[in-house]
């Protein structure tokens, strides 16, 4: 762990620290050449993506695909895997904050950046998903509220969440804002310095780095990080049971909040690795972070993967073992019927091949849990699909004669068109695009909690040697 | 609401006298209840008093409206399903009274109509997170698409596929006798749910629902549980509770509990696939 907290360039710096905040300071005060253009070009995505959404609206949400044979599909989907996402954050922070686990250090900022914007990010598809967006305020607005409804629990659960993940991105946030502004005493004044200046200032507060501060500080992000857990848990639980408050089969599934909880884990982990990974590439973060960074999360990464797998096992083969027309007919669709090629492109690229890249130790570098990291988000958002999609399609009214067996009746089918794809492909967009314009502000890596445990492997080495 | 503005909707029906004949034998029904035609300002009360959540029950009887389909005489001619299109200005695959071709265990076709089922207790009503969804004490479910976000879980809760969404522009409708409300959402509202509303605002005045009407077999009977009371399209009128008992009625899907208020009366070895739960 060592070689991961004190990189080589810490001994040939006379003071200790120094060069860990030019790191963390450097994509604050320098603009890299590909910044401005790559910033166009994602905002020019999603610029598309609300072209898009302003054409659904003035044609109907029949021009993304819909149907009465196929009311849920694409956004719904998104919902849950953008939302789903945004677990990484909760993981790296606040579980490896919990048990202790000191590499997590350099890696938690980047973490709950991730979290921050990809949760907005997903809930914005409530907007979309919705047929009648200019009565969005009645969510918001107490008279309309039917407390009997998961969907009204699911926006109080997230809203929620999102409180909870911007204040545990503030609190550590508020010690290297006293070091950023210590910083930018020595630079020389322009409008970008000054701007910084006075963010950090509102993020200090009266904050004055006293020990005794200091550790009410920590006393409190320890809070908010045993806090976390349980709403992040709530958030995919209300969110699945929009889906279970129903007959289909599929959707009606005791498994279905835990199924959720595990795979937003699963595809949260799997960002933060993409996230850190090109951090690392673009902020020039190699002395901070690791291969070995890389190969932990790879491997908590694969415990929530097998989990995953798991369940979903356990889930058809139930369900397909189980005698009911409409069970059965579900998981035939799903395993050999009109959905086998997407339930088993995740199968593959989301459940076998990250588990044998991280069995193989030659496999298990930088690039091995990077390919099995993209593997996983994209094909947990196919899982999202084959999640929603095949029960949104079922016909509930059909003969259990007429037909063969388990195929009776006329299932509904969703057609994708250029409008939802182009939706999804802005927010896609909208997370490198915010992630860019968080780190302009915010120091990347945590300097305070780094040097901290820095501090502590110091002392304990000491005493150690004593 | 004279009966002349609720006639307008039905002037361009094919048989006019078998709405009249439909509707004096609904008359006889409504006198034989002893309430008379003087119920449809209760009707609308009652209405605008559950729109407004708090729900005032009123203290004079009501009347409980149900619809008996009797299997064993559709011949899955949809006039049914044309005639609520037109009169509510659906979409072609908008099948709010649909018909269902099923199988029964002689490997014979034989049809289904299946409108809302009017549940006692519907699984639309608690998921919609702003209310949208309502029963009046009439015993009918309705949609305020006033209120309706559009998040559809109601489609995903209903049991009976009884729902349809305004996936583009609503078909357009001429100027209508009623004001567009749940009891006529005429026309419907783009991004907003529909369903069969047994033809609400029709009812006060006397009249059948519009697939009532139009079934010229004689499948589908409307009436009222309190008076006991349900006419057919044909004229036909019977006596709810012993034409349930004597022909076996049953309910579509009854093992959900919903309690629906449309009774089916089987004829040919149909089973309404109650014996294959969809999970």
């Amino acid at each position: 762990m060592t070689d991961v907290l004190n990189p080589p360039s810490h001994t040939t710096v006379p003071a200790p620290g120094a060069d860990l905040r030019a790191s963390a300071m450097r994509p604050v005060l320098e603009t890299p050449s590909w910044w401005w253009p790559a910033v166009a070009i994602l905002g020019v995505i999603v610029v598309l993506g609300v072209v898009a959404w302003v054409y659904q609206v003035a044609n109907g949400l029949g021009v993304s695909g819909y149907n009465d044979g196929a009311f849920w599909a694409i956004y719904e989907a998104n919902l849950v895997a953008f939302i789903g996402v945004s677990y990484g954050g909760a993981v790296v922070s606040a579980i490896l904050r919990l048990t202790h686990t000191e590499w997590r250090a350099p890696l938690t900022r980047i973490a709950e950046a991730t979290a921050l914007v990809t949760l907005p990010i997903g809930m914005a598809f409530i907007i979309p998903h919705l047929g009648n967006p200019s009565k969005l305020w009645e969510l918001v607005w107490p008279p309309y509220w039917n407390l009997t409804s998961p969907i009204l629990w699911d926006f109080f659960a997230v809203s929620t969440y999102l409180l909870a993940t911007a204040v545990f991105f503030y609190l550590p946030l508020i010690p290297d804002a006293v070091i950023a502004l210590d910083r930018l005493e020595d630079e020389p004044a322009s409008t970008r310095v000054r701007v910084r200046k006075s963010l950090y200032r509102i993020l200090v507060g009266r904050y004055a780095s006293t020990p005794a501060e200091r550790r009410r500080l920590n006393g409190a992000i320890g809070l908010i990080a045993i806090m976390i857990i349980p709403m992040a848990v709530s958030v995919h639980s209300v969110l699945s049971f929009a889906f279970a408050s129903s007959s289909r089969a599929g959707y009606m599934e005791t498994i279905l909040p835990v199924y959720f909880v595990v795979a937003a884990l699963y595809s949260g982990v799997a960002l933060v690795v993409l996230t850190v990974a090109a951090a690392r590439r673009l902020f020039h973060l190699e002395a901070y972070i690791s291969s070995r960074h890389f190969v932990r999360l790879g491997f908590v990464m694969i415990a929530f993967g097998a989990a995953y797998l798991y369940l979903t096992f356990t889930e058809y083969l139930i369900d397909g073992y189980s005698g009911t027309t409409g069970a059965a007919a579900w998981v035939y669709q799903i395993v050999a019927g009109r959905y086998a090629i997407p339930f088993w492109i995740y199968f593959f690229a989301g459940g076998v091949i990250p588990l044998v890249i991280m069995a193989v130790r030659r496999w298990r570098t930088t690039t091995g849990v990077v390919v099995a990291s993209t593997l996983v988000v994209l094909a947990l958002w196919i899982k999202r699909l084959v999640i929603v999609i095949p029960p949104a399609t079922e016909p509930l009214v059909n003969s259990p004669l007429k037909g063969s067996g388990v195929l009776a009746g006329n299932w509904g089918t969703y057609h994708f068109t250029w409008v939802p794809i182009s939706i999804t492909v802005a927010a896609t967009a909208a997370i490198p695009l915010l992630l860019l314009v968080v780190f302009r502000f915010v120091p990347i890596l945590p300097m305070a909690e780094m040097e901290e445990i820095d501090e502590a492997g110091h002392e304990a080495n000491l005493e150690a040697s004593v | 609401m004279s009966e002349s503005d609720g006639h307008l909707a039905t002037s361009e029906k094919a048989s006019h006298e078998k709405v009249t004949i439909g509707r004096r034998g609904f008359l006889r029904a409504a006198a034989i209840s002893g309430i008379g035609l003087g119920v449809m300002g209760v009707v609308a009360e009652t209405v605008a008093a559950a729109t407004q959540t708090s729900t005032t029950t009123p203290t004079g009887p009501t009347k409980q409206w149900c619809m008996i389909i009797d299997l064993r005489l559709c011949n899955g001619c949809k006039l049914c399903t044309t005639a609520c299109q037109t009169a509510h200005y659906l979409h072609e695959d908008q099948t709010w009274m649909n018909v269902y071709t099923m199988q029964n265990a002689a490997g014979e076709d034989y049809f289904m109509p299946r409108p809302c089922m009017m549940c006692e207790d519907p699984a639309c009503v608690p998921v919609c997170p702003v209310g949208a969804n309502f029963r009046t004490p009439e015993g009918l479910v309705l949609v305020d698409q006033h209120k309706c976000i559009g998040t559809r879980i109601c489609m995903n809760a209903c049991p009976y596929d009884a729902r349809y969404f305004n996936w583009t522009d609503p078909v357009p409708a001429p100027r209508q006798p009623f004001a567009q409300e749940p009891e006529w959402p005429v026309p419907q509202v783009k991004g907003t749910v529909g369903k069969c509303v047994d033809c609400a605002a029709m009812l006060p005045s006397g009249q059948l629902p519009e697939c009532v009407v139009n079934c010229p077999m004689g499948v589908l009977y409307f009436g009222d549980l309190t008076s006991d009371v349900a006419v057919n399209g044909n004229g036909a009128t019977v006596k709810i509770s012993t034409f349930l008992a004597e022909n076996d009625a049953i309910v579509f899907k009854e093992e959900y509990g919903t309690h629906p208020r449309v009774y089916y009366i089987p004829g040919h070895g149909q089973d309404l696939n109650n014996n294959a739960s969809a999970s």
